[in-house]
Parts: C-alpha cells; sequence; structure tokens
C-alpha cells in the first residue's frame, strides 16, 4: 500500500506510544481503517480522515488551554484564582463555532451516504443470506447457488497446529464477482440477524430474517477481499468469515459457465444408484461441513444445546423420523431446517453417514430418492 | 452559587433516636445516608463481578485461538459484563451517590420516601441473583450481547432467557421509583431560598437523569415484556414469519438504549461540576449554560436513537435525519467541556485525588466524544459499526468517563460519609495506576477496530494479536488497581486523619453538606438552612 504523507505522519505519532518495539515499522491497516478497493471505499476514507483529523485540530486546542492551566495557575505557584466566571460573548461564539463545523462534516457525507444507498442500474445481483454460522451465495436467473464455511481447520482454532496467514478469514468457496461491473447485494438471512461486511468495499449490511436490504459495489482491481460477520448471530459469530474474489469478466463469466456445468451434473446424481460406501464417504464431508460445528466430528455434540448424535435414539430410530429432523429442523431449538440448504444427494449421504459412523451401525441407507419422497409428502 | 448560611443544630438532636443495630440497621433501613452505603457497596460488588466477566474476555482474548472458554460461554460473559456493569455497577453507583448527597446539598433531612426508598435498593440484589443465577441453568445465561436483539434473544435464546427477562423488569422497577424519589425530594424538599436556579450542579444532573429514567425505563420493560410474549406466548412482534419485524426490537431497545447512555453520563457531569470548581478555587465557569447544556443534551437523547442503526437497512431519509441530529449533541456537550476548561484557566489548582480523577475525566470523556462524533457520520459508520471501535468509543465514556466521574466522588464525599481522610499519597497511587492501565486497555481497540476486528468474538485473526495482547495486559492492570481502590477506602473508613467539616479548603463557601460536621451525623438539616 502507498503511504501519502498524513498516513506516515499519523503513524509516526501513535504507533510508537505503544507497542514501541514492532509497532512503528507496522503498516497503518494495523491501527487505521484502509482506503479499499473501490471509489466508495475510498470516499469513506476520505471522510474518516477529515474528521479524525478535525477532532485532532480541536482536541489540541482544547488540551492546550487545559495542560497550560494546570501548569500555570496552580496553587503551588501563588497564584490567586480569578474571579469571572461567565461571558456571554464567548460562550455564544463556542457554540456557533461548533455548529459551523458540523455544517461543513454534514454536506459531504451527505453526498457519500446518498452514493451507498444508490443500488439502482446494477448490472448484476447476488443474494447474500445469512445462516447460523455461513453465507449463501446465489446468482439469480443462473440456478448457481452455493453455501461459503470457515475453512480453518479446528486444530488451528483450538492451537494444535500452526495458524495459517489467513487464518479464520478463509472460507471453502468464495463469493466471485465481475470487475468493472456494478454488483447489487440483496442481503437477508434465514435464522437470526448477521451483517455482511467487506471493509476493502465499505460495503456492510445486516442481514435480517424476513427482510431484503440492498447495497452494491464496484471493484476495478482483480483479487481477494476478506471480512467478517459483523453482527453477533449465536455460538460462531468469530467464525463465518465473508471472502470475495473479484474477477476480469471474462474470467467471471468462465467461471459461472463451468459453476453451471456443476449444478447440473450435481441435479443428476440424485438419480444415480448409491452404495453405502459412497454415501458414507460423501456424507462425512458434508458432516464436516454443515453438522460438526454443533454435533462435533466425533458425534459427541455439546449437549445440552446441541445433542449427540452417537447413540442417540434418532439416529438408532426410524430412518424417516430422521429425515424429518434433518430436513425440516426442530423448531426453538439450534437444529435448522436443511431441507432448504442441502440437496437430496447431501441430505441423504449425511443422513446414512449419521446412521453408521461412530459405532451407530445402523447398516441402513437413505437415499436421493427417499429424500424426494419425503419432501412430497411433506 | 450564592454564599450559604447554614444553621445546623445537630447537636440539640439527643431525643432522635440513632440507627437500628445490627443487620436490622441495613434491612430496614430508611435513612437516606444508610441506603446510600447500600447502594455504593452493592455497586461495587457488581463491579468486581462485572470485571470479574471482563477479565475472562481478557483472557480469552490474550492471544489468538481458544484457550480457556468455548464460544458459547464467551458469549455469556460479554452479555453478563455488559448488563451487570450497566445495570448493576454503574447506575446504583449513581443513585447512591444521589441517596447520600442530594439530601445533604440542598438542605433537606432525608429523601422524600424513605419506605419507597428502602424498596428501591432491595429490589436489586433479587434482580441481579436471578440474574447471575441464569449463568448455572441448562443451556447457559444470556449470550446475547447486553442489546438483546431479536430473534437472537427469542427463538434462538437459551431458555434462562425467561428468568432475564424477570431481572431486568425487577432493575426498571427500582430504576423508576429511585427516580420518582429524586424527583420527589429536589422538587419538594429544598432549603428555603434555594431556587432551581441555585442548585448545585449535581442535583441539577440527577433531577434531569430521573426524568430521562422515568421516560425510558418502561420503554425497556416494553422491550422484554414483547420478548416474552414471543416466546411464550405465541406472539410474533419480532419475528418476520408471522408479520413482525426484528428491526423493530432494535427502535424499542434503543428508544431506551440511547437516554439510558446519557443517564449514566449526566450524573457524572454533575459531579466533576461540583469537584473541579473547588479544587481551581473558582466559581464555575458558565452555570447555567451548563444547566441548559444538560437540558438540551437530554433532550435530543430521545431523537437520536437510530444512530445505532444505521447499517440495519433503515431508509436513506432516516439515516440523514439521525446522522444530522446526532452530530448536534456535540454542540451542547462541547460547551460542557469548554465551561470545565475555562473554569481551570487562572484559578489557583491544587490536584488532590478527585481533582486527579476529574481532569482525567474531562480529557478521556472528551476523547470518548470526538470518537462519537466520527461514528455520528453515517457513511463512516458503515466502516466502524460493530467493530472494536465502537468498543472501544463506549468504554472511554463509560470507564475513564463515568466510572471515573464515580471516583472522584468516592474520594471527595468520602471524608464527609465516615469522617476520616483518605491516604492522599494512596489515592494518587490509584490514580495513576488506573488512568495508565486504562488507557493501555482501551486506546489500542481503536486500532483493532479500525483494522477490521468485529466486536463479541472469541477468536481473532492475526493481524489483530498485538494490540489485542497489550489490551489483555492494561485489562489486568486495570482490573488489580481496583481491588487496590477497594483497600484504600475500607482504610479510610477504619481509621485515619480526622477530617474537618469542611474538608476541602474553601468547599463551604461551594455546597451545603460542607457545612454539617464530618461523618455526617444520622441526621441532618432538620431545621432547613437558609439559602441566601
Amino acid at each position: 500500500m502507498l503511504l501519502n504523507a498524513r498516513q506516515k505522519w499519523l503513524g509516526a505519532l501513535i504507533a510508537p506510544s505503544f507497542v514501541a518495539s514492532s509497532a512503528v515499522a507496522e503498516p497503518l491497516s494495523k491501527i487505521n481503517l484502509r482506503p479499499g478497493a473501490t471509489e466508495l471505499s475510498q470516499d469513506i476514507y476520505d471522510l474518516h480522515m477529515l474528521i479524525l483529523w478535525i477532532c485532532v485540530a480541536i482536541g489540541v486546542a482544547v488540551f492546550s488551554v487545559m495542560i497550560y492551566s494546570m501548569i500555570a495557575h496552580r496553587k503551588s505557584l501563588g497564584r490567586e484564582p480569578a474571579t469571572f466566571h461567565e461571558n456571554t460573548k464567548l460562550e455564544l461564539l463556542w457554540t456557533l463555532i461548533p455548529i459551523l463545523i458540523l455544517v461543513a462534516m454534514a454536506v459531504p457525507a451527505t453526498g457519500t451516504l446518498i452514493e451507498i444507498n444508490s443500488p439502482e442500474d446494477a448490472d448484476m445481483d447476488v443474494v447474500v443470506t445469512g445462516y447460523q454460522w455461513k453465507w449463501q451465495y446465489e446468482y439469480p436467473g443462473t440456478g448457481v447457488s452455493f453455501f461459503s464455511v470457515l475453512r480453518t481447520p479446528s486444530d488451528e482454532i483450538y492451537n494444535r497446529e500452526a495458524k495459517g496467514e489467513h487464518y479464520l478469514l478463509e472460507v471453502d468457496e468464495p463469493l466471485v464477482i465481475p470487475t468493472g461491473k456494478k454488483v447489487r447485494f440483496l442481503i437477508t438471512a434465514k435464522d437470526v440477524i448477521h451483517s455482511w461486511w467487506v471493509p476493502d468495499f465499505g460495503v456492510k449490511r445486516d442481514a435480517v430474517p424476513g427482510y431484503v436490504s440492498e447495497l452494491w459495489t464496484r471493484v476495478d482491481e482483480p483479487g481477494v477481499y476478506r471480512g467478517q460477520c459483523a453482527e453477533l448471530c449465536g455460538k460462531d459469530h468469530g467464525f463465518m468469515p465473508v471472502v470475495v474474489v473479484a474477477k476480469e469478466p471474462a474470467e467471471f463469466d468462465a467461471w459461472l459457465a463451468e459453476r453451471q456445468e456443476a449444478a447440473a451434473r450435481e441435479a443428476e446424481l440424485a438419480s444415480k444408484d448409491w452404495t453405502l460406501d459412497e454415501l458414507m464417504a460423501r456424507g462425512e464431508q458434508v458432516y464436516a461441513r454443515n453438522c460438526a460445528a454443533c454435533h462435533q466430528a466425533n458425534g459427541a455434540g455439546a449437549p445440552p444445546a446441541f445433542p449427540p448424535l452417537k447413540d442417540s435414539p434418532i439416529a438408532l430410530g426410524d430412518p424417516q423420523r430422521h429425515i424429518e429432523v434433518v430436513y425440516d429442523g426442530v423448531p426453538g431449538t439450534y437444529m435448522a431446517a436443511y431441507g432448504e440448504q442441502l440437496s437430496e444427494v447431501d441430505l441423504a449421504a449425511v443422513i446414512t453417514y449419521e446412521r453408521n459412523a461412530w459405532g451407530n451401525n445402523v447398516g441402513d441407507q437413505v437415499n436421493p430418492i427417499d429424500i424426494v419422497e419425503f419432501a412430497k409428502s411433506n | 452559587m450564592s454564599a450559604v448560611d447554614a444553621a445546623v443544630d445537630v447537636h440539640h438532636d439527643d431525643h432522635h433516636h440513632g440507627p437500628a443495630k445490627g443487620i436490622r440497621r441495613w434491612i430496614f433501613a430508611t435513612n437516606h445516608k444508610d441506603i446510600g452505603t447500600l447502594y455504593m457497596w452493592f455497586s461495587f460488588a457488581m463491579f468486581l463481578l462485572g470485571g470479574s466477566f471482563a477479565m475472562v474476555i481478557r483472557a480469552e482474548l490474550f492471544q489468538p485461538g481458544l484457550q480457556l472458554v468455548e464460544p458459547e460461554f464467551f458469549n455469556q460473559m460479554t452479555t453478563m459484563h455488559g448488563l451487570v456493569m450497566v445495570f448493576g455497577a454503574v447506575m446504583p453507583a449513581f443513585v447512591g451517590l444521589a441517596n447520600w448527597m442530594v439530601p445533604l446539598m440542598i438542605g433537606a433531612p432525608d429523601m422524600a420516601l424513605p419506605r419507597l426508598n428502602n424498596l428501591s435498593f432491595w429490589i436489586l440484589p433479587f434482580a441481579f441473583a436471578t440474574m447471575a443465577s441464569t449463568l448455572f441453568m441448562e443451556g447457559g445465561g444470556p449470550n446475547f450481547g447486553w442489546t438483546f436483539y431479536a430473534p437472537l434473544s427469542t427463538t434462538y435464546a437459551p431458555p434462562s432467557v425467561t428468568f432475564f427477562i424477570f431481572a431486568v423488569h425487577m432493575m426498571g422497577i427500582s430504576s423508576i421509583l429511585g427516580a420518582i424519589n429524586v424527583i420527589a425530594t429536589i422538587l419538594n424538599m429544598r432549603a428555603p431560598g434555594m431556587t432551581l436556579m441555585k442548585m448545585p450542579l449535581f442535583v441539577w444532573s440527577w433531577l434531569i437523569t430521573a426524568f430521562l429514567l422515568i421516560a425510558v425505563m418502561p420503554v425497556l420493560a416494553g422491550a422484554v415484556t414483547m420478548m416474552l410474549m414471543d416466546i411464550h406466548f405465541g406472539t410474533s412482534f419480532f419475528d418476520a414469519a408471522g408479520g413482525g419485524d426484528p428491526v423493530l426490537f432494535q427502535h424499542v431497545f434503543w428508544f431506551f438504549g440511547h437516554p439510558e447512555v446519557y443517564i449514566m453520563i449526566l450524573p457524572s457531569f454533575g459531579v466533576v461540576s461540583q469537584i473541579i470548581p473547588v479544587f481551581a478555587r473558582k466559581r464555575l465557569f458558565g452555570y447555567e449554560s451548563m444547566v441548559y447544556a444538560m437540558a438540551a443534551i437530554a433532550f435530543l437523547s430521545f431523537i437520536v436513537w437510530s444512530h445505532h442503526m444505521f447499517v440495519s437497512g433503515i431508509p436513506l431519509s432516516g439515516q440523514l435525519y439521525f446522522m444530522y441530529a446526532t452530530m448536534l449533541i456535540a454542540v451542547p456537550t462541547g460547551v460542557k467541556v469548554f465551561n470545565w476548561v475555562a473554569t481551570m484557566f487562572r484559578g489557583a489548582m491544587t490536584f488532590e485525588t478527585p481533582m486527579l480523577f476529574s481532569v482525567a475525566f474531562v480529557i478521556l470523556f472528551t476523547i470518548g466524544g470526538f470518537t462519537g462524533l466520527m461514528m455520528a457520520m453515517a457513511p463512516v459508520d458503515y466502516q466502524y459499526h460493530d467493530t472494536y471501535f465502537i468498543v472501544a468509543h463506549f468504554h472511554y465514556v463509560l470507564v475513564p468517563g463515568a466510572v471515573f466521574a464515580i471516583f472522584a466522588a468516592v474520594y471527595y464525599w468520602l471524608p464527609k460519609w465516615c469522617g476520616n481522610m483518605y491516604d492522599e499519597r494512596l489515592g494518587k497511587l490509584h490514580f495513576w495506576l488506573s488512568f495508565v492501565s486504562v488507557n493501555v486497555l482501551f486506546f489500542p481497540m481503536h486500532f483493532v477496530g479500525l483494522a477490521g476486528m468485529p466486536r463479541r468474538i472469541p477468536d481473532y485473526a492475526l493481524q489483530f494479536a498485538d494490540y489485542n495482547l497489550l489490551a489483555s495486559i492494561g485489562g489486568f492492570a486495570f482490573g488489580l488497581s481496583q481491588l487496590f481502590f477497594m483497600f484504600i477506602v475500607i482504610k479510610t473508613i477504619r481509621g485515619g486523619r480526622k477530617a474537618t467539616a469542611e474538608v476541602w479548603e474553601g468547599a463551604k463557601d461551594t455546597t451545603l453538606e460542607w457545612t454539617v460536621p464530618s461523618p455526617a451525623p444520622f441526621h441532618t438539616f432538620e431545621t432547613p438552612p437558609v439559602v441566601k
């Protein structure tokens, strides 16, 4: 990042007083907002620096008078206190001047705020849906839709392995958008309120269940942009990052076409004949992505909020009931309705896996067709 | 304020009985001083409890990765820390100060409604016992943040949320009763000659605060009642699937919540406005504009609530209005800061512990005010919102703000309460330990917030590690410093140099409490003083 003189000065001013040994050489992105990757984020950054410097100037003026008084007007210096206690002109002055400063700041802020809230005439839409604790990205009209889940392994989180460079800021499938296009985000949620935030775009908007709100961006530089969920959304609020990859339009189109083909292949899988081993192998992956956060990789759960699946009456009992719990969720608990999140194949695989893993040797298998039939009769 | 002529004849009060003996003195207390003392100790106990939750948070955030607690428990800690500090530590401390000092400052023999006073205190231990007990319940305690946004706090809440709702109701009742008492006392029991515009500013600040409390605590009660209905009685106030709106919760909550933050800061303004003139040996600059500024801040607090919700999806017109209205708050707040500085200017200052805490209050509260102004700018708040920058901001106004004002008040009035002077060297040591550690604790939070660290997360990306480590060290030091504070206070109560009635040089000319002996007798001002 190129630093202008002002930023360098700020860094020199505030960094050394804290961690003297390491902070001096640190990039400003560790202690200040980033100008980001879009016009809007740059405008926001400029506003931030403007008001920061205005505050610093006022602070220096006020605190100088105060500190001067504290040094010069001490009783120990034999000072006699003055007796003045009001001055109408002065008081009017320090009421009016702040009002003028505020008006001066409100003008550019108004412009930027209007710009942020103008998602009209977008080149394309992306639907962003928050779930506990992952994001779903949907490209309307293309049939492409997928979930984006934290990729950092739990061994890193629990300090059993060294932490990687993008610790907690990496996902299995990032959102992909084209550069140079105005992309409108339609932001909503399925369970609780989340907040979708990409600092480099200056885009943050609460994802409210039952409501859709809009923001937009236009990214010029291809690259990877990382953010996080900003609104407390339960247990794994700290573990649902946002990663956006901006690609050149041609590359983006190729990516989208490839995703469409993959979606079509996935749909065909539902009519394939599955063996128990195949379902188990796929189920293990689906489980790790969707279930292990609560029910744990070993099926032991974290009672009472998250019951164990190992030896559980549902996993060992009637398969129809098992399908029902996974498909519809359990109202009033953390158990979400996965019928709307996973494909028939994935549902069949994960249910089969739960019935046959960790010593749950029921031996039966649930096929994609069972899920389809359950959905019909539901 | 004009000079005060207090005709005190406490020495002829022998026909009055003193305090009851033993535990009955406290359980059946109706004396404003005893109830004030109860409030202060209760508040300090809650300060330590809420502080210990904060220590858990800072210990987990000491390093990246999960070391000590699971995310579920971490969320309970952030939630309980906020609730206990706001409702258990800061608010009761100011009610305690009001109980002790308002009657003494207006020349009244007691609070207007002594039995109600007893009730409003004794509700609190039960409310907080209920709240704290949720930590031991199945599913854990409240884990949805002190702002308890629905539907995380309704459909997705642990079963203990019902106890939380009940506890909030009890706190609300306690606050409302306390506020009624303060208003009744101030409006009816001022000494002859003390017109409203002659009242000490601490009394003014509490008169305004009490009206804020009466106005907004019922709104909080409404919010939690709607939650209760959604959870148990099938309504859908906050559930879009049933025709409700989760954002409605935020409107209702912040209509309470924004005045609430001024409930915690206005009495601080009052305390500091008493202390600075005494130690500058100069009349407060701009008394009238101080009163008007507090009234203006109180009024504005009702019309700015959605600045907490700039990114919640409210319409552009709403964002613009709330941005402009919020920026206006800087004007009366600026007037107050300028007045304090002008009071110090060309005074003859000494820097005993209450003054040190007051001066630190003015500087550090102003820094919190600056960041508040920054986040009033809606477009920039898109970046600040829900990050550690916000955490830094409100801790600056609440800890070196409100809490430092409480420390200042305790050092200022403790000699009047117990008759002994605290040890000035120890007091100053406590100040410097607190002053340094509070900045090491909260200043780096500005940095990690701007760099992109969201609030309320138990683990964080590696670029935030250095400043979190630093903040944790500051946090532990600040926590330990407050145990030292407890030691100083207990030492002072048990003995020490005897305090004079006036305690501070020239204080007699400022407010009435310095005209009664130290310690203040059990009954004071049974014959009202005459204020000229």
